[in-house]
């Protein structure tokens, strides 16, 4: 008996706990569903008569949050031209969510922008595994995802229509940098140190293109963990100090360069450094290369190494692009005044202006596939600060496919920022450009875009 | 206060408002309500929370899986993010070299991530504690790794491509997926909930209180545990495709350990073993990471190293305080709750509120009746 009522106690309890969840549940869901976006009124989403809606994900936090000073430029470059009556007259409105590097936060953010801020594009978004994950819900919706902050050889796909990219590809990296070491370097061992990833092997790609394999005498990897990281390089810089290679080609991200740096000054180890453009700023690079008395392990190292850029470095204060985006910057951009014009800021105020010359060329009727068209068709002769034109036309959705040489060294104009004071870079050579598939790297004789005046009158 | 409460009396009483006793028909009118309410759910809420509540029902479907193995067997498993890769990869390739529709092809994926719950539960069974813990998170850490071993075949970093399933064209595209995903949802919740009630269930309960006891009531412990494994693989397999489903393509770094962690966080905060438990999990899931932890971060001003470790300090606090409070979790906090309430709308007597309360006092992992229940 007591274990009958016992039983239907249970089953009325259990009714009403359900009830209560279901309550408790869809609360929850109100809360959340309060910034549903309004009634798109207009054809094309995320454009009104008064306003352009764009987004973008970026790791503003977590394992690559150095890279976190990009889209504040950008917004503070959309802020400018804003405040200058817009873009054929309509304010830029943009959105930038952290997904902290994380692919499946990366996924969610962009629905959230797609579904809920109704963008008009995804702009200057960064990382590849992160937007790699989103490149076929962009694509199937029909949002542009454009100029993609990575290097990886997939952005310009006849599958992807809406994704273009917008650094230099890393095979063309490897290319610039492997037609170099062969030609300065020839004759020597030479060593390879490279990320395990998508980075690594489209960098070695182009290297293979151009160093002679029988010249390669070690390949070196390492995989961007923390775990990999606190673990340390002593075996791969063993490897190459035993295999006598004399000059190591390098495709990794800043902090591993400097741990590298710092292994092989504890082994004595004292190769010619190639670095691919990536970790190219020694600000980014960090510790080894401040300059400090004495001088930290390391910085012997990467005095002297071999990098490239697609744009000035922010050491190199008497050209007018630097003028210009700090200008701006200083003005638009609040952290400018604790962290410096660093050369992310750079890279930023760049794409900002890119992003409003393709709005621009759209024209006052602005659709999805009229902005597209306006990149295909004149993205070319957009007006930016890098040493080449964009290579975007119908069938490249690649942006830089060339690069200045730079040397990292203490002959040139140190990097002074308010974290400290680090090696500077000087630029060596002359403009290589060349593109990811087979061909030769090309000497670029074209001058530099100079800074337009309508762009002075806003910064 | 009285009349009131009389009145509730008199409602709970009338044998409509009981819930069958059979445990398939109980379950099913649990279920009917269940789709009743999610669809109305979906009708009010926007496309993007639409899509929020498509990734709580897989996040649901593999926290049900995990809760049956771990809660109800016992068995601990750091892997399942792993097994959620092998649904989705499985899923994938079938869309990239097959023209099946989409039911035959997620049952296909749930048939594979079993499979390989089976080989991996065979060597499980010999191993536990934190032993079977370090086995399990090989398999999390492993499984996706392999992919990029193979690049033609598994496309690499971009992966492979899972686009959503078209519905009829007056049904908005994201509504239609959280649908599939929610129906997923509630028919693995029906099936294992009748699992649970059968003797698999009690198997997987006796094996967990008391192998040996298990084994002289005549329970192949070792069988039970592969079987429990395998169950649980499969439904992270279906987990792992619906996932792939919402990303709209597959590649390793959607599966990184973080994934197999949070998974057994969210069994425990939810309440380990409990069915219904699941579904706060799922939410904690889904909203701390991208909004909660987010939007706090913002009101204190946090800087960049703050905030991005701000989702796991929460989970760590939260867990740490629901083990001390509530160990039953948050579904088990409730069910304290409401047994307070119905012992004070049942009779009042003090037997009745004695048993209520005995009830609420079982142990934290008996979403069903526990082996002692049933001995009794």
């Amino acid at each position: 008996m007591k274990r009958f009522s016992m039983r239907a106690a249970r089953s009325r309890t259990r009714l009403i706990a359900t009830g209560a969840i279901a309550c408790a549940m869809a609360g929850t869901m109100a809360l959340s569903a309060s910034g549903t976006a309004g009634a798109a009124s207009a054809a094309t989403p995320g454009v009104t008569s008064t306003s352009i809606t764009l987004g973008a994900t970026e790791p503003l936090t977590g394992v690559a949050a150095n890279y976190n000073d990009i889209a504040p430029a950008m917004a503070a470059v959309f802020a400018a031209f804003n405040a200058n009556g817009g873009v054929n007259g309509r304010q830029i409105k943009f959105t930038y969510l952290d997904d902290q590097y994380t692919p499946s936060i990366t996924a969610t953010l962009t629905h959230e922008l797609v579904l809920q801020d109704n963008i008009f594009a995804d702009v200057g978004s960064l990382g590849t595994p992160t937007q790699l994950e989103v490149q076929p819900y962009l694509n199937s919706q029909k949002v542009p995802q454009l100029f993609v902050l990575s290097g990886c050889n997939c952005w310009s796909s006849s599958k992807y229509p809406y994704t273009s990219g917008y650094q230099p590809p890393y095979t063309v990296d490897g290319k610039i940098l492997g037609a170099y070491t062969a030609k300065n370097f020839a004759g020597e061992k030479i060593g390879y140190f490279t990320q395990d990833d998508e980075f690594g092997f489209d960098a070695i790609k182009g290297l293979n293109m151009e160093i002679k394999s029988s010249s390669v005498v070690s390949k070196q990897t390492y995989v961007a963990t923390t775990a990999a990281y606190i673990a340390g390089l002593n075996s791969q810089v063993a490897a190459l100090q035993a295999s006598g290679a004399k000059v190591v080609v390098m495709a990794a991200i800043p902090p591993f360069v400097n741990l590298f740096a710092t292994t092989a000054a504890t082994l004595g180890y004292t190769p010619q450094l190639v670095i691919d453009g990536v970790a190219g700023d020694p600000s980014a690079i960090g510790s080894s290369a401040v300059l400090s008395t004495p001088a930290p392990a390391g910085q012997a190292l990467l005095n002297g190494a071999i990098t490239d850029g697609y744009g000035a470095f922010e050491n190199q204060t008497s050209n007018p692009w630097v003028q210009v985006a700090t200008k701006l910057l200083t003005k638009y951009d609040s952290q400018v005044a604790t962290k410096g014009i660093t050369g992310d800021e750079l890279v930023g105020f760049n794409l900002g202006y890119t992003i409003v010359q393709a709005l621009q060329d759209a024209g006052k009727n602005l659709t999805r596939q009229g902005l597209l068209n306006a990149i295909a068709a004149n993205g070319s002769k957009f007006i930016e600060s890098g040493f080449v034109p964009y290579s975007y036309s119908s069938s490249v959705h690649f942006g830089y496919e060339g690069e200045q040489l730079y040397k990292m060294t203490t002959a040139a104009t140190p990097i002074t920022l308010p974290s400290g004071t680090y090696l500077g870079v000087e630029p060596i050579g002359p403009v290589y450009y060349t593109s990811p598939g087979a061909g030769p790297v090309k000497v670029w004789h074209g001058a530099p875009d100079k800074v337009p005046a309508s762009l002075s009158k806003v910064a | 206060m009285g009349a009131f409460r009389r009145r509730v009396q008199t409602l709970t009483a009338k044998s409509w408002f009981r819930l069958p006793r059979q445990p398939m028909l109980r379950h099913l009118s649990f279920a009917v309500v269940a789709v009743v309410g999610l669809y109305f759910l979906t009708q009010w809420l926007s496309a993007f929370n639409d899509y929020e509540v498509g990734e709580i029902a897989f996040y649901v479907i593999a926290l049900a899986g995990l809760t049956v193995l771990t809660g109800v067997n016992g068995q601990i498993s750091l892997g399942h993010g792993g097994f959620m890769a092998v649904g989705a990869f499985t899923y994938a390739l079938l869309v990239e070299h097959t023209t099946w529709s989409l039911v035959p092809e997620l049952l296909v994926a749930v048939a594979v991530t079993a499979a390989a719950g089976l080989v991996i539960g065979i060597p499980a069974t010999r191993l536990r504690g934190p032993y079977l813990a370090g086995m399990t998170l090989m398999v999390a850490l492993g499984l996706p790794y392999l992919t990029n071993q193979y690049n033609s075949f598994f496309g690499g970093d971009q992966g492979l491509n899972t686009p959503a399933p078209n519905g009829p064209a007056s049904v908005n595209p994201t509504e239609w997926l959280t649908w599939i995903q929610l129906a997923g949802a509630v028919i693995v919740l029906v099936l294992l909930g009748n699992l649970m009630r059968s003797r698999f269930g009690r198997s997987f309960r006796a094996v967990r209180d008391d192998e040996i006891a298990a084994s002289l009531a005549g329970i192949h412990v070792a069988r039970t545990k592969v079987i429990a494994f395998t169950v649980s693989a499969g439904c992270a397999g279906l987990a792992g495709a619906f996932l792939a489903l919402s990303a709209g393509g597959v590649n390793s770094a959607e599966f990184p350990l973080a994934l197999s962690i949070y998974i057994l966080a969210g069994v425990v905060l939810g309440g380990t073993g409990s069915l219904m438990g699941v579904w706060w999990g799922a939410i904690i899931i889904v909203y701390l990471p991208t909004q909660w932890s987010q939007d706090l971060a913002k009101d204190f001003h946090a800087n960049a190293v703050v905030s991005a470790n701000l989702a796991v300090i929460i989970f760590g606090l939260v867990l740490v305080v629901t083990m001390l409070v509530a160990p039953g979790g948050i579904q088990g906090a409730l069910r304290w709750v409401v047994g307070k309430g119905a012992a004070y709308f049942s009779s009042g007597r003090v037997s009745n509120m004695t048993l209520v309360l005995q009830e609420s006092t079982d142990p934290p992992v008996s979403d069903g009746e526990s082996v002692a229940t049933i001995t009794k």
